[in-house]
């Protein structure tokens, strides 16, 4: 197996129908393998975190973005430029709390969730909650603690999709202990 | 660096610095440091580095941090304008950034962190990265070390 090390860094575009039904069999698949919604939740999230470890390295790698100075400026990143990358979307930004610390994706439409309907008896399964897990995973790496769960989903009625980003915190970098 | 990354890698001229720091053609590479954001060292290597501390490797990894630590944190609390970037790195070559953006970009990611075998931490071991890493800084054209 030969890998081009030295390709180019433009992103390779893919058939996004290939990725919403692999993540279709696997949210599929999950449902089989655990009992209850819940579970499946933290699942998907879990993986998403993992996910988003490794995707923010490949992010800065292929984006000229440096680091951003306030919350504002990350919601704009994550909107329009990796949102755009990945997923080939552009969700909007609204909901601003007052103290600037909160703000709403909203999403026209869902890539991983174009071919699906909701059975009705999984009525609290959040079935992209993969994006949260890899938004999370993601910006921890880059030293800001978020929080971020689907708020509305037109798989289970609303009129759309809204994911809430709320920082918890800035992750200090600090020495090692013992290294002085 | 817009990475997470902290990349150092070391060849300033050693004894002469001074006097040719500005011609590349007498540059070469010594050795160089990955290190994660805990400060643990993921990679090191080195080619053609003339002087060993006298110190374990661990030690030395330590040192080095602790050092890189404390520029970044003294460049941002004296520097009169808006740290964007901070510390990047010694300007001892035009080049050293790139070629540092190209070992992140080009083969950290592609190598450590698109193999989902490959865990970063506590140290990288993937051959295929550190055969390419070792490739590409061999051919750097300000790799091969001065005529003595």
């Amino acid at each position: 197996m030969s890998r081009q090390s030295n390709r180019t860094t433009d992103s390779k575009k893919m058939n996004s129908e290939l990725f919403t039904l692999t993540y279709g069999a696997l949210v599929t698949q999950l449902c089989k393998d655990y009992e209850n919604d819940e579970e499946v939740n933290k699942q998907l999230d879990k993986m998403g975190y993992n996910i988003g470890v490794r995707l923010i390295e490949d992010f800065l790698a292929r984006s000229s973005v440096g680091r951003c100075q306030d919350f504002r400026e990350t919601a704009d990143v994550i909107a329009k430029v990796a949102f755009k990358m990945y997923l080939g979307v552009t969700p909007s930004v609204t909901n601003w709390s007052p103290a600037g610390d909160e703000f709403s994706l909203i999403l026209e439409n869902n890539p991983l969730a174009d071919f699906v309907e909701l059975p009705d008896n999984h009525s609290t399964l959040v079935y992209s909650n993969l994006l949260c897990g890899a938004l999370r995973g993601a910006l921890e790496m880059v030293q800001m603690a978020v929080d971020v769960k689907f708020a509305q989903d037109t798989l289970r009625g609303d009129s759309v999709t809204e994911i809430r980003m709320k920082f918890i915190k800035r992750i200090e970098e600090n020495l090692p202990a013992g290294d002085e | 660096m817009k990475s997470n990354l902290k990349l150092f890698c070391s060849h300033a001229g050693s004894s002469a610095a001074g006097s040719c720091w500005r011609q590349e053609a007498k540059m070469t590479v010594h050795n160089i440091y990955i290190f994660d954001r805990n400060g643990s060292c993921l990679f090191y290597n080195e080619w053609n580095r003339k002087k060993q501390a006298g110190i374990s490797k661990e030690e030395e990894f330590k040192l080095m941090y602790g050092m890189l630590f404390s520029i970044r944190s003294f460049v941002s609390k004296m520097s009169p304008l808006d740290m964007k970037d901070g510390f990047l790195s010694f300007q001892t070559m035009n080049r050293a950034r790139e070629t540092l953006q190209h070992i992140y970009s080009n083969l950290y990611v592609e190598l450590v962190v698109k193999n989902p075998a490959c865990s970063p931490a506590p140290s990288l071991d993937s051959e295929l990265f550190c055969s390419r890493l070792d490739a590409f800084i061999r051919s750097l054209p300000f790799f091969s070390p001065r005529a003595a």
